[in-house]
C-alpha cells in the first residue's frame, strides 16, 4: 500500500502553504492532492500557483492529483474546474458530478472522489466507463460494506481509502466561520486564516464534537485507520489517504509508512502528533464519533 | 404547466389531504430504508401505493416516488426491486440519487420517468447534465443551498425541469453531503434513510433544565420558558470559543412564498413542499395556503404579494415559529 496526502481542507497564508508542500517533497506519500477544495473566496493560492506548485512537487518524483471544488454554486466556480479537466498533464480528482461530466467530455482518466457518494458496485461501474482509474469510498463506509462493494467492483479499478485525519462531514452555503463572528459570508474577512485545524465545536457540556471550517464541517475526532492496515490490504486497498494538518504532518506520514514497514508500536506513537482524539467507530459500522479501544474498554 | 405544487405524502391520510386541497403532485416512500424519510409508522406497503396512486389518477394528480437513499452493496436487489415495484405500480415518476440505481431504472424500464433527488446533491447544471445525458433525467431538485441568481443559471442551461423547495424544514448543509447524523448515530439519510433518528433521541429532566441528547451526546439544554423542538443534530446550541448558540442553525422552516413571483418569471417546473412525517392536518393546512398563493402569482405575478392570513398560518406550523428564506436570500448565507 502507498500513502497520499490529501487536499488541504483549511485555509493558511500563502508563504505557510509553499512551506508545507516544500516539506511533502520529503515525506513517504507518493501522491499529492493539490487545489482549493472547499471555498471559492479563499485565494492564497489561484488555480495558476496550484498548477506551479504541482509541477515543482511532480519534478520531485510526485504523482499529483489537482481536486475538484466540491460544492459548486456559481459559473466561476465551473469554470475552475473546466480549467481542471483541461488542464493536460496532472490527473483530476472528481469530487461532485459536473466534474465527472466535463472529465467524460474531455476524455481524461480522474480520481472519483469519496463526495460523489459510491455506496455501491453499480455506481462504481458507472464511473469506471466514464474514466475513473481510481475511486474512494464515503468516509462513513464500514469495513464489510467496503469488503462487499469491493466483491462486485469492476476490474482494474484502484481503491484509495480516507485513513487519517478529521472526517469532512458536511458541506453548506452557508459559512459557519462566518457566522461565529457575525459577519456575512461575501465579507467574512477570511477569519479561516485565524484556524490553521479549524474551529473547535463543542457540546454544553464541553466536550469536543465538530470542527467548524468555513462552509465545511469536519468531525472533532481524528480518524485514524493505523491500526487497521492487515485488514485494508487483504481487501487490496491500494492508497491510504492522509487529510492535511497544521503541524507534525511529516511526523504523521513517516508512522504511517513506518506501520506499513511492519513497526508495531506506530498507533502509540501516532496519539501524539493528533489535534484531537482518536476515532474509527465508522469503519467498525458504528457512529463515527466512537473508537474501537475505549469500546474494548 | 409551471411551478407545479407538490406536496408529502407520508401516509394515505396525508396523501388524501394534499390532493384535496390541491396538489398537483404528491410523493412518497416504501415502507423500508430505500427512501429518505425511513422512520417507523411511516409509508406505503404495495396496497396503500396501489390505493393512493388510484386516488390520485382518478382526480388528474399524479405520484411521484421518493427512492432516493444510496443502495448499499449488500442489499442492491432492494433498491433494483423498489424501482421494479414502481413501475408495476404505475408511478409517474421515481426520484433517484444514485447513478447506479438510474442505469438500473433505464435499462429495465425505459418508459418510467425519472427525476434526480436532492439527495443527488446536484448544484451545477454540469451534474445535472450528466444524469441528463446518461439516463434522461426529465426533472432535478435542486438542494437547498443555491441564491435565486445561481438557481437562474442552471435552469438556462439545462433542458431538464428544475423543482425547488418551497417549504418546510431546512437542512442547511446540502443534501446527500452530510454525514452528521451517522457521525453521531451511526445512520445518516444516504445509508439509512434517516436524520437525527428518533431512537437515538434521549430526553432528561435535570436541576439546568431539559436535556435532550442524540446517542448521549448533549445537543441542547432548555430553561423553563423555552419550548423544546426535536433534537435534529445541526440545530442545537452548541459551544464555540466560549460563546454558546445556535453554530449552525436556528430551529425554523424555509418559508419562500415571497419568491413565487421571480420563481415563476425564471422557469421553475415545481414547488416541493418538505415533511413527509408531519400530519394530515399539516399537509391539508400548508397545501392550502400554498394553492392559494401559486394560483394567484400565475394569475397576476406583478400584483402578488402573500397575505398576512397566508404567512400567519404557515408561522403557526413552522419550526419554531419562524421562517427565512434560506439560501435563495444571499444574506442567509
Amino acid at each position: 500500500m502507498n500513502l497520499s496526502l490529501g487536499p488541504l481542507q483549511y485555509y493558511w497564508p500563502r508563504d505557510q502553504v509553499l512551506a508545507f508542500y516544500a516539506e511533502a517533497k520529503s515525506w513517504p506519500v507518493s501522491r499529492i492532492y493539490l487545489g482549493e477544495t472547499v471555498c471559492s473566496r479563499r485565494h492564497q493560492l489561484r488555480l495558476p500557483d496550484w498548477l506551479e506548485l504541482a509541477g515543482e512537487l511532480a519534478a520531485a518524483g510526485k504523482e499529483v492529483v489537482l481536486s475538484s471544488q466540491t460544492l459548486i454554486e456559481s459559473e466561476p466556480d465551473l469554470n475552475v474546474v473546466r480549467k481542471l479537466a483541461g488542464n493536460g498533464r496532472f490527473l483530476v480528482e472528481a469530487n461532485e458530478w459536473g466534474a465527472v461530466r466535463l472529465l467524460e467530455a474531455a476524455g481524461v482518466p480522474f480520481i472519483a472522489g469519496a463526495t460523489l457518494n459510491i455506496y455501491n458496485h453499480e455506481t462504481l461501474d458507472v464511473l469506471a466507463e466514464a474514466g475513473a482509474r481510481c475511486w474512494l469510498p464515503p468516509v462513513e463506509t464500514s469495513r464489510d460494506a467496503l469488503a462487499a462493494l469491493l466483491e462486485r467492483a469492476p476490474a482494474g479499478l484502484e481503491t484509495e481509502v480516507f485513513a487519517y485525519g478529521k472526517l469532512p462531514l458536511a458541506y453548506s452555503a452557508r459559512c459557519f466561520t462566518a457566522r461565529h463572528y457575525n459577519l456575512p459570508k461575501d465579507d467574512c474577512q477570511f477569519r479561516c486564516l485565524d484556524h490553521p485545524d479549524g474551529l473547535t465545536l463543542a457540546t454544553r457540556e464541553g466536550e469536543s464534537f465538530l470542527t467548524i471550517n468555513g462552509i465545511q464541517t469536519q468531525s472533532a475526532g481524528v480518524y485514524s485507520l493505523i491500526g487497521e492496515l492487515p485488514a485494508l490490504r487483504a481487501l487490496g486497498v491500494a492508497t491510504l489517504r492522509l487529510s492535511p494538518q497544521s503541524h507534525h504532518m511529516g511526523r504523521v506520514a513517516g508512522i504511517f509508512s513506518a506501520a506499513l514497514a511492519g513497526e508495531a508500536d506506530a498507533a502509540e506513537a501516532l496519539a501524539r502528533f493528533m489535534p484531537g482524539k482518536p476515532v474509527d467507530g465508522y469503519w467498525h459500522g458504528h457512529a463515527g464519533l466512537e473508537y474501537a479501544k475505549e469500546r474494548a474498554c | 404547466m409551471p411551478l407545479e405544487l407538490i406536496c408529502p405524502a407520508g401516509n394515505l391520510m396525508s396523501l388524501k389531504a394534499a390532493i384535496d386541497n390541491g396538489a398537483d403532485a404528491v410523493y412518497m416512500g416504501f415502507r423500508d430504508n430505500t427512501n429518505a424519510r425511513a422512520f417507523p409508522g411511516l409509508n406505503f406497503d404495495d396496497a396503500q401505493a396501489a390505493e393512493g396512486l388510484r386516488y390520485a389518477h382518478e382526480r388528474g394528480r399524479r405520484v411521484l416516488l421518493a427512492l432516493n437513499t444510496y443502495p448499499q452493496p449488500d442489499s442492491w436487489a432492494r433498491w433494483t426491486h423498489a424501482v421494479d415495484r414502481a413501475a408495476k405500480l404505475g408511478m409517474d415518476a421515481v426520484i433517484l440519487a444514485d447513478a447506479g440505481l438510474m442505469r438500473y431504472a433505464v435499462k429495465n424500464h425505459p418508459q418510467l420517468r425519472l427525476h434526480l433527488s436532492v439527495q443527488g446533491s446536484a448544484t451545477s447544471y454540469e451534474a445535472i447534465n450528466f444524469y441528463r445525458e446518461h439516463y434522461g433525467i426529465r426533472r432535478a431538485v435542486l438542494p437547498r443551498v443555491l441564491s435565486l441568481p445561481q438557481v437562474e443559471n442552471v435552469v438556462k442551461h439545462t433542458e431538464a425541469e428544475i423543482e425547488l423547495f418551497g417549504f418546510g424544514g431546512l437542512c442547511v448543509m446540502v443534501e446527500g453531503r452530510c454525514l452528521l447524523s451517522s457521525y453521531c448515530t451511526g445512520e445518516s439519510p444516504n445509508s439509512a434513510g434517516v436524520c437525527s433518528p428518533a431512537k437515538a433521541v434521549q430526553w432528561k429532566e435535570t436541576p439546568s433544565g431539559l436535556e435532550s441528547r442524540l446517542n448521549g451526546v448533549l445537543l441542547d439544554r432548555y430553561g423553563k420558558d423555552e419550548k423544546a423542538g426535536y433534537p435534529t443534530l445541526c440545530k442545537g446550541r452548541f459551544e464555540v470559543a466560549g460563546e454558546t448558540y445556535y453554530a449552525i442553525e436556528e430551529p425554523t422552516s424555509l418559508n419562500t412564498l415571497d419568491l413565487l413571483p421571480e420563481m415563476l418569471a425564471m422557469g421553475i417546473a415545481a414547488i416541493k413542499i418538505e415533511g413527509r412525517q408531519r400530519s394530515p392536518a399539516y399537509v391539508a393546512q400548508v397545501t392550502k395556503v400554498w394553492r392559494a398563493a401559486i394560483d394567484a402569482v400565475k394569475k397576476n405575478a406583478a400584483g402578488f404579494k402573500p397575505t398576512q392570513a397566508w404567512q400567519a398560518e404557515l408561522n403557526k406550523l413552522s419550526e419554531g415559529q419562524s421562517h427565512t428564506l434560506g439560501a435563495y436570500h444571499r444574506p442567509w448565507k
